[in-house]
């Protein structure tokens, strides 16, 4: 168990929806669901998730913890943003999905192999290290996701894509060894840890 | 020109529903004298377009029918139709209303022998069925219309029709030459029976009721089972006429919800209720209704009616709001998609026809009426000091049925009385 998931546990025992309102994004519109289902039914991705958005407050509510933050079904959440259009309560569920996987995340219980979580992962610490994607390493990255051997095999059918980008000049090679960056790299990275800072005293999420 | 006799010591009723007509009945019964509006050119508003009242499933015509009774036999109610409110000055006890009288082209000397009707060949959508048909363009509003006077639609005036109304007239009753006026009525207090419409379900966008032929509302249902409805009172649906022998209700169709109606409209699950029992009736054990809903709000000893049609096996009920409404363009049936809350299967449920359980919404919502009034955030009018002599009454106040829209009204009567008698004493 990782610490700030003990610490999680140990603070709030018995009470899901008490943690879920403190710790996640919009988590207090938590208990505002009045169940009616519309949100399941409009989800475009709706057949593929094992628990429907509806599901996952009633689970929250029913304190099912362990269910809850390993599951994967928000990280299938595609961010069409049908859910809180159509919501009669205005919930802000497409937020909801994304800040539950989000501390499923930081507290090391989301599923290990779930591919838009690797992908995130990918995404913000390559996004994180100069302010600029570095998009040949993001993609390569994703080749390279399931060992090297597939990695060769996935890059070599994308070559032909490769090489007519860096003919069109939408792909410099350089990048590889020498990625360009932004003008203040240091201000960025002093900007996002004060910003975690900020978040994590607010959702009391600070390891001990 | 309308002589209208009335001093501050009058009672305006605004609305001639059920709840405008027992407000004026009932000041009336009480020595107070009573001027009577109605925008129409029959009372009875949204009740006589019912078939039958829950819980009793009895007809709305006998309800009405002693309230029509009560009115033509009391000398202090003057009642005028097609009459609208445009305007309001003063305060408690001494208001002045404007009221615009729309000419209804067909005097006093009317006997209803339907002579012009018969002449007159142009049609207009019927109102009265919410349009699912037409009528003639010299019409008798309906069966039990009070007044029962023909009236003739504005669209034929000036055109040979209007002439053929008026030359098969034998009564001398049709005046083409009755103009719109503007008269001035005093009052001490004024009762708002405006009452409610349905909320508009077309912008429900993913119930698709203006897509698709075969997605109707509550009220439109109401008018297929009743006889005088536009299908004799067999439930045809309306893309191909076919008998509707698999109805599915949708619960909640606007209401309790922050994109459309925000309040519970109250009497839908009723409504809905009340019309599984159209179904069976009609089709016996062929007819199945499925009723979708959140919760099933039968509120104190209606809970009885839902336990009876919850052990009818002819009617399914599904707790799920349906999130979309698909139709499948060869038979036009209506395929209804969710996920219910029971277990959270998924479903895509084909239906004959699906009615929504429209929700109610103020037909004046308080901002469109010509002076300051406290409402709440529907736009229902709420009993406050502020408003002086202004009263709500029935569905103007609340999403209310008809028998709570009757306590609503009398409480509104005997407010009202309290304003005139205070004139009185002043004067006294």
């Amino acid at each position: 168990m990782s610490d700030l998931n003990a610490q999680a546990v140990a603070k709030y025992r018995n009470n899901f929806l008490k943690e879920v309102e403190a710790c996640v994004e919009e988590g207090d519109w938590v208990k505002m669901c009045i169940q009616c289902g519309v949100c399941s039914g409009s989800c475009p991705f709706g057949p593929d998730w094992e628990h429907p958005p509806q599901e996952l407050f009633m689970m929250i509510r029913a304190g099912k913890r362990e269910e809850v933050l390993t599951s994967s079904s928000m990280w299938m959440c595609t961010s069409c943003y049908n859910c809180i259009v159509r919501c009669p309560r205005e919930i802000p569920i497409t937020h909801i999905m994304h800040g539950l996987a989000n501390y499923a995340h930081r507290l090391g219980l989301a599923p290990k192999n779930q591919p838009t979580r690797h992908f995130s992962a990918l995404f913000w610490n390559n996004i994180i290290k100069t302010g600029r994607v570095n998009e040949l390493k993001l993609s390569l990255g994703l080749y390279f996701r399931d060992g090297f051997v597939s990695g060769i095999k996935v890059g070599l059918t994308m070559a032909s894509v490769g090489l007519g980008m860096v003919m069109a000049k939408r792909l410099n090679p350089i990048e590889l060894l020498k990625p360009h960056g932004c003008k203040d790299t240091k201000g960025i990275h002093a900007m996002l840890k004060k910003a975690r800072e900020i978040e994590d005293r607010r959702k009391g999420l600070t390891a001990a | 020109m309308t002589e209208v006799v009335a001093t501050n010591q009058t009672i305006l009723v605004v609305g001639g529903g059920i709840s405008g007509m027992t407000a004026a009945l009932e000041a009336a019964e009480c020595g107070k004298d009573v001027v009577l509006l109605e925008k129409n050119p029959a009372l009875g508003g949204r009740v006589s377009q019912l078939y039958r009242y829950f819980p009793k499933l009895c007809h709305p015509t006998c309800g009405l029918e002693i309230n029509l009774r009560r009115l033509k036999g009391s000398r202090r109610i003057r009642t005028l139709t097609m009459a609208e409110v445009t305007g309001i000055t003063g305060q408690k006890g001494d208001y002045t209303v404007s009221v615009k009288l729309s000419p209804r082209y067909v005097n006093e000397n009317c006997t209803a022998c339907g002579e012009c009707g018969k002449a007159v060949t142009a049609e207009i959508p019927n109102a009265f069925n919410y349009n699912l048909n037409k009528i003639k363009a010299a019409y008798i509003p309906n069966a039990m219309a009070y007044p029962m006077r023909y009236v003739l639609d504005p669209s034929i005036i000036g055109t040979p029709e209007a002439d053929k109304a008026k030359a098969a007239c034998k009564y001398d009753a049709i005046d083409l030459d009755m103009k719109e006026e503007t008269i001035q009525i005093k009052a001490g207090a004024v009762v708002w029976a405006t009452g409610w419409q349905p909320y508009d379900a077309a912008k429900i966008q993913p119930y698709g009721y203006d897509r698709f032929a075969n997605v109707i509302t509550s009220v439109e249902f109401e008018r297929l089972a009743d006889p005088h409805g536009p299908t004799g009172g067999k439930i045809l649906r309306p893309s191909d006429g076919k008998e509707a022998k698999n109805v599915a209700f949708i619960q909640c169709a606007g209401s309790r919800d922050e994109n459309h109606l925000r309040h519970c409209s109250r009497i839908c699950c009723m409504a809905s209720l009340k019309q599984t029992n159209y179904v069976t009736e009609k089709f016996g054990d062929e007819g199945k209704s499925t009723i979708y809903y959140i919760d099933i709000r039968a509120i104190d000893r209606f809970e009885d009616f839902y336990q009876k049609v919850k052990a009818n096996p002819n009617v399914k009920f599904i707790k799920s709001k349906v999130a979309k409404i698909v139709e499948d363009e060869k038979t036009g049936n209506p395929i209804c998609h969710g996920v219910d809350t029971e277990g959270y299967h998924r479903y895509a449920t084909e239906h004959d026809l699906v009615v929504l359980a429209i929700g109610m919404a103020p037909s004046v919502p308080a901002g469109m009426i010509p002076m300051d009034i406290v409402a709440d955030s529907s736009g229902f009018i709420q009993l406050d000091e502020a408003n002086g002599g202004l009263f709500g009454a029935g569905c103007a106040t609340n999403a209310l049925d008809v028998n709570r829209a009757v306590q609503s009204a009398t409480a509104s009567a005997l407010r009202a009385i309290q304003v005139v008698n205070q004139v009185a004493r002043a004067e006294a």
